[in-house]
């Protein structure tokens, strides 16, 4: 076992790990913060999606001895100060974003990457930006309109059928 | 995955020391190798991070006016950079976007999956892939599926492409795995035209000579029209037939012609 340190939500976090200790496992196992999904473990599905030094990335196929040293941000770490939701958080309740709600820590943290970069995306842009996220409730209507909404922009022409 | 010891070294000497051993493995973005060492299809007593190499990290175009990419960049960053339109739109069509942010050019070159789509840039482009011990032509380079010129704990730490007059890259994606069914890469220098197909053959990526040939005479869509690639080679599988990733081939190669000019 090795001890690794790394910066979460804000927070110096350390603990001892395997070669092996995925970033996912880190933070579910070790740190027992479970609001990071593991959905496929391959990554394909986008639920373990986390920032790591402002960038998606998907926890399940990162090395948590890889990062030491990172600034990484969880789903935990998206509410505001007050505990109330965050804004994109709020447009997913908003705008019925979520069905089983599996994928959405990783929807969440996928859209906070994208608005990071690109504040007003089209409807377009977010469904391609989505594409390693997956939703097997295959509610990608309303969680484009939720990102669409949390950008801001008037959300009645987006898609609903 | 079976357990192994980590290291990180923070540069290029280090590193080459320490995959000296027979049983360590290089680690770059790890979107690839760490999928393949859950399923337990790699194994390893010792992974090597490449990633923690400040000096194989950044995009700069060299005296010579090649893009010089360091081998331990990010899609992303590639995706990003304004200086090759044609590879940045390629870097940014790779995985998705959180696959981008951990991939590396150098990771997916060393790894030569015949479905990758970093190989067709750097075959078309007449790229140089240079690594801890010496500089090697993209012609000479790949050498079939996964399999490539790199020896044994050899490093790929920098790529470097001449840049075409224009290029174009189009890619049929397998929906499921978001790699290339298949993918063409159309190169046009001012003297020749370099075109590069991956996805398609069971030998990996390889330079569609007929149709550089045609192209480098009249850079048309139409200059291809006339041609066929011959299926003998292709890969069959549940996705498609040999004949239909062939006839794919040329229509994509025309795609890219058209969209290059």
């Amino acid at each position: 076992m090795t001890q690794v340190t790394m910066t979460v939500n804000g927070k110096s976090v350390s603990g001892d790990v395997e070669g092996r200790t995925l970033l996912s496992d880190f933070l579910r196992d070790g740190l027992r913060m479970t609001g990071t999904h593991v959905g496929c473990d391959t990554s394909q599905c986008g639920a373990c999606v986390v920032h790591v030094n402002g960038e998606a990335v998907k926890s399940c196929t990162a090395l948590a001895l890889d990062l030491e040293g990172a600034d990484v941000r969880t789903i935990e770490g998206m509410a505001n100060a007050d505990g109330s939701l965050g804004t994109i958080q709020q447009a997913f309740q908003d705008y019925h974003g979520l069905q089983c709600g599996f994928c959405t820590p990783g929807m969440v943290m996928s859209a906070a990457a994208l608005l990071k970069d690109n504040p007003t995306p089209t409807e377009q842009e977010v469904r391609e930006y989505l594409e390693g996220n997956i939703c097997r409730c295959t509610g990608y209507h309303n969680i484009v309109k939720a990102i669409m909404a949390a950008s801001g922009q008037d959300v009645a022409a987006v898609a609903a059928e | 995955m079976y357990n192994f010891e980590f290291s990180k070294p923070s540069n290029i000497a280090d590193a080459v020391a320490a995959l000296s051993s027979d049983e360590a493995q290089a680690l770059g973005g790890g979107q690839t190798l760490l999928p393949t060492m859950k399923q337990r299809l790699a194994q390893t007593d010792m992974l090597v991070s490449l990633t923690g190499i400040g000096e194989m990290q950044g995009i700069c175009v060299g005296d010579n006016g090649e893009l010089c990419i360091g081998g331990a960049t990010t899609h992303a960053a590639v995706a990003a950079d304004g200086n090759y339109p044609g590879l940045a739109s390629l870097a940014g069509r790779i995985g998705d976007p959180a696959v981008r942010n951990r991939g590396t050019i150098g990771g997916s070159l060393a790894n030569n999956d015949p479905s990758a789509c970093y190989p067709a840039a750097a075959l078309a482009s007449g790229a140089t892939i240079k690594t801890n011990a010496r500089d090697i032509a993209a012609d000479d380079y790949f050498q079939g599926m996964f399999e490539t010129a790199l020896e044994e704990g050899e490093i790929i730490t920098e790529v470097r492409f001449p840049i075409p007059e224009v290029s174009n890259y189009q890619k049929f994606v397998q929906p499921a795995s978001r790699f290339a069914l298949v993918g063409v890469f159309v190169a046009k220098f001012a003297d020749d035209v370099r075109v590069a197909v991956t996805g398609a053959s069971s030998d990996g990526v390889f330079r569609w000579a007929e149709a550089e040939a045609a192209l480098s005479a009249d850079f048309s869509k139409a200059a291809v029209d006339a041609l066929a690639v011959p299926s003998g080679d292709m890969i069959s599988d549940l996705h498609g037939t040999a004949e239909y990733r062939a006839h794919l081939a040329k229509v994509m190669t025309g795609r890219a012609v058209a969209a290059a000019c």
